[in-house]
C-alpha cells in the first residue's frame, strides 16, 4: 500500500504543474454534464431494468419481486404482440414514404428552381407545430360525419370512411400525420447533403450526354448516401417511439386501440394510467432491445452501401 | 453547344409541371392550418352543417377564443412552457457548451469513459428514463413544478456531441496564441473559443426549444395538475373536454401553435440551418 502510494505520487511529480492544471479545468468543465447524465440517465437505465422484475403497486409502494414473471407476461400478452406488430408497421410506413419523398424534394429544391427557399419553408412549417395541436387538427379533418375529407370523399360519390374508428383504416390515418409533420425535417437535411455534392460532376456528366435519371442514380444517390444514411437511422428510432400522435388520435377505449397502440403508448397506459411501472419498465426494455438491434444493423448495412467522400 | 442549349431548353420545360406539383404539396402542407384558423372562428352548428357545408365562417366567432382562454387559463399554459423551454436552452447552451470544449481539446485521465456516457444517453431512447426520473420528481415533492418540467433537460448529452463536433473543427492556432498571452483555460474558452461556435450554438438552442416545446410525454406524467401542465399536456386534456365543440378545439390548437410559428417566421433561416447542421455534424 504505502510502495503504491509512493509510486502515485511519483507519478504526480512527474506529471506538470501544466499538465495537472489541464486536468483539473477539464473534470470541472465536465462535472455538470457527467453528474447530470450519471444521475438523470445512467442510472435510471439500471433502475428500469431492476424494476422489471418487480411488481409495482399504486404509488410505488409496495414492490414485490417476482423474477422474470413480468417478461413471462410480456409473452402471453397479446396487447405486447399488438403494440410491437403496430410499431414496426409505422416505422416501416413512415420512413419508407418519408424518405422517398423527402429525397425527390430535395432533388427538385436542390436545383436552379424559382422560389426553392420559399417551398422549403412552406414545407417545414408542420415540424414547428405542436404534435398534439397537429393531431387534433388531423382528428378534425378525419371526423366520420363532420370532417372535410369526407365531406369531398361524398362529394365525388365516394363512400366516407371511418378514418379514426375503422381498425383497418386507423394506422393509414395516422402514419399520414406522422409522415406530413416530419417530411420537411428529412427534407432539410437532405438538401444540406445534396449541396456538398461538388457541382463539377454534374457539369462531367452533362457533357457526357447523362440524363437527369442517370445523373441522379450515379452521382446524387451515391454521393448523398451517408446524409440519406443519416436521415434513415435518425427518422427509425424516432419512428419507433411514436406515442403523441397514437395518444391523442386513439382513445383507450376505440375500437382501433389494439390496431394502432405503439410500445410507448402501451408503456405509459400500464406505468401510469394502471400504475404498474414494473410492467411498464418490462415493456420499455422491449423498445430498448429493438431499438439497439436496429442500430447495430443498420451500423453493419452503413459499411456497404454508404460512400463516404 | 447546341446539346447543351437543348437540355437547357428541356430542363426549363420541366419546370412548369414541376411547379405544379410542389404547389399542390404546399396546398397539403398549409392548409390543416389554414382549416384550423377557419373552423375555430364558426360556432357549433356552422361547423357540423353539411348542406348547406360553410367553408368559409360567415361571422367570425372570435369569442371562442375568449371562451378557450378563460376556461383552461392560458396564461398560466404560456408561463409554464415557456419558463420550461427557456431553462432547457440555457442549461444545455451552457453544461454542454463546458463539456464540449474540454472533450473537444483538453487532455484528461477518463475522457473515454465519460465520454462513453455520452454517447450512451445518445442511444437509449428517452422513455426509459421516464419512470426513474418521474420517481425521482415524486420523492423530492416537486410534481407540478416548472423544476419538474425542466428536470429531464438540465444536462444535454446530443447538445455536447453536437458542440464537440464544432470545436473539434476551429484551428489550434487561436487557442495557442490565446494562451501566449496569457489567458487561462478558462479565459481561452469564454472570451475566444465560444464566439467561434456561434453557428453550433445558435443549432443547439433551436433545437432543444422546438423539441422541448413538442415534448408531450413527460408533462403529461409529471405535472397533471391543469395549472402547471405545457400547451401540449394542456391539448390533450382540453381534446376529450370539448369532445364535439371543434371551434373551441381548433381555437385552443391555433393558441398551441402561433408561438413557436411565429418564432419560425422570424427566424427561419436560424431554424432551418440550425436544423440542418445540427443534423450534418452527428
Amino acid at each position: 500500500m504505502r510502495l503504491n502510494l509512493g509510486a502515485a505520487s511519483a507519478a504526480r511529480e512527474r506529471v506538470s504543474a501544466a499538465t495537472r492544471n489541464e486536468w483539473y479545468w477539464a473534470w470541472g468543465m465536465i462535472a455538470p454534464t457527467i453528474i447530470g447524465l450519471v444521475v438523470l440517465n445512467i442510472v435510471p437505465i439500471f433502475q428500469t431494468m431492476y424494476m422489471s422484475f418487480f411488481k409495482s403497486g399504486a404509488f410505488g409502494k409496495g414492490n414485490t419481486y417476482i423474477g422474470l414473471e413480468n417478461y413471462r407476461r410480456l409473452l402471453a400478452d397479446a396487447q405486447v404482440l399488438y403494440a410491437t406488430r403496430n410499431t414496426l408497421v409505422y416505422m416501416v410506413c413512415v420512413v419508407l414514404i418519408t424518405t422517398v419523398l423527402a429525397l425527390l424534394l430535395a432533388v427538385a429544391l436542390g436545383g436552379r428552381i424559382k422560389g426553392k427557399g420559399t417551398y422549403r419553408t412552406i414545407y417545414f412549417i408542420p415540424m414547428v407545430a405542436t404534435p398534439a395541436a397537429v393531431t387534433l387538427i388531423w382528428r378534425w379533418l378525419y371526423n366520420y360525419r363532420f370532417g372535410l375529407l369526407n365531406h369531398m370523399l361524398s362529394s365525388l360519390g365516394i363512400t366516407p370512411v371511418d378514418w379514426i374508428d375503422n381498425p383497418n383504416a386507423a394506422m393509414l390515418s395516422i402514419a399520414m400525420v406522422g409522415i406530413w409533420s416530419t417530411v420537411g425535417y428529412s427534407m432539410v437535411l437532405l438538401i444540406a447533403g445534396l449541396q456538398e455534392i461538388p457541382r463539377d460532376y454534374y457539369e462531367a456528366a452533362q457533357i457526357d450526354g447523362a440524363k437527369p435519371v442517370r445523373q441522379f442514380l450515379h452521382i446524387t444517390l451515391p454521393l448523398v448516401s451517408p446524409t440519406l444514411f443519416f436521415v434513415l437511422v435518425t427518422s427509425v428510432i424516432a419512428a419507433m417511439q411514436v406515442f403523441d400522435i397514437v395518444y391523442m388520435m386513439i382513445g383507450v377505449t376505440s375500437p382501433s386501440y389494439d390496431a394502432t397502440v405503439s410500445l410507448v403508448y402501451l408503456f405509459y397506459n400500464n406505468s401510469f394510467k394502471y400504475s404498474n411501472k414494473g410492467y411498464g419498465s418490462a415493456i420499455i426494455m422491449i423498445l430498448l432491445a429493438m431499438i439497439l438491434l436496429i442500430t447495430a444493423v443498420q451500423q453493419r448495412l452503413q459499411k456497404k452501401w454508404v460512400n463516404y467522400m | 453547344m447546341r446539346q447543351k442549349e437543348s437540355q437547357r431548353h428541356r430542363i426549363r420545360s420541366l419546370h412548369i409541371p414541376m411547379h405544379a406539383v410542389l404547389v399542390a404539396i404546399s396546398v397539403v402542407m398549409v392548409f390543416p392550418f389554414v382549416w384550423m384558423l377557419l373552423t375555430s372562428l364558426k360556432t357549433v352548428t356552422e361547423s357540423t352543417r353539411m348542406n348547406p357545408f360553410s367553408f368559409f365562417p360567415q361571422a367570425s366567432q372570435w369569442v371562442n377564443y375568449a371562451t378557450v382562454w378563460q376556461q383552461n387559463d392560458f396564461l398560466q399554459l404560456y408561463l409554464n412552457t415557456f419558463a420550461m423551454v427557456i431553462l432547457r436552452v440555457v442549461c444545455a447552451l451552457l453544461f454542454s457548451a463546458m463539456a464540449a470544449y474540454a472533450f473537444a481539446r483538453l487532455h484528461f485521465p477518463g475522457k473515454g469513459f465519460f465520454f462513453g456516457l455520452v454517447l450512451v444517453q445518445m442511444m437509449v431512447p428517452t422513455q426509459v428514463f421516464v419512470i426513474p426520473q418521474y420517481l425521482m420528481i415524486d420523492g423530492m415533492g416537486l410534481r407540478n413544478t416548472v423544476f419538474a418540467l425542466v428536470f429531464p433537460g438540465l444536462v444535454s448529452a446530443f447538445g455536447t456531441f453536437l458542440l464537440r463536433q464544432f470545436f473539434m473543427g476551429l484551428p489550434r492556432e487561436l487557442e495557442e496564441s490565446a494562451r501566449l498571452d496569457g489567458c487561462n483555460i478558462g479565459q481561452t474558452f469564454v472570451r475566444v473559443m465560444l464566439p467561434l461556435t456561434h453557428s453550433g450554438l445558435t443549432a443547439l438552442a433551436v433545437f432543444t426549444a422546438l423539441f422541448a416545446f413538442k415534448d408531450l410525454i413527460w408533462p403529461l406524467v409529471v405535472n397533471t395538475n391543469t395549472d402547471a401542465a405545457t400547451l401540449s399536456s394542456a391539448l390533450s386534456k382540453i381534446g376529450s373536454s370539448y369532445s364535439v365543440n371543434y371551434p373551441n378545439l381548433m381555437a385552443a390548437s391555433v393558441l398551441a401553435v402561433v408561438p413557436m410559428l411565429l418564432l419560425y417566421m422570424v427566424f427561419q433561416r436560424q431554424f432551418i440551418e440550425g436544423i440542418a447542421t445540427s443534423g450534418g455534424k452527428l
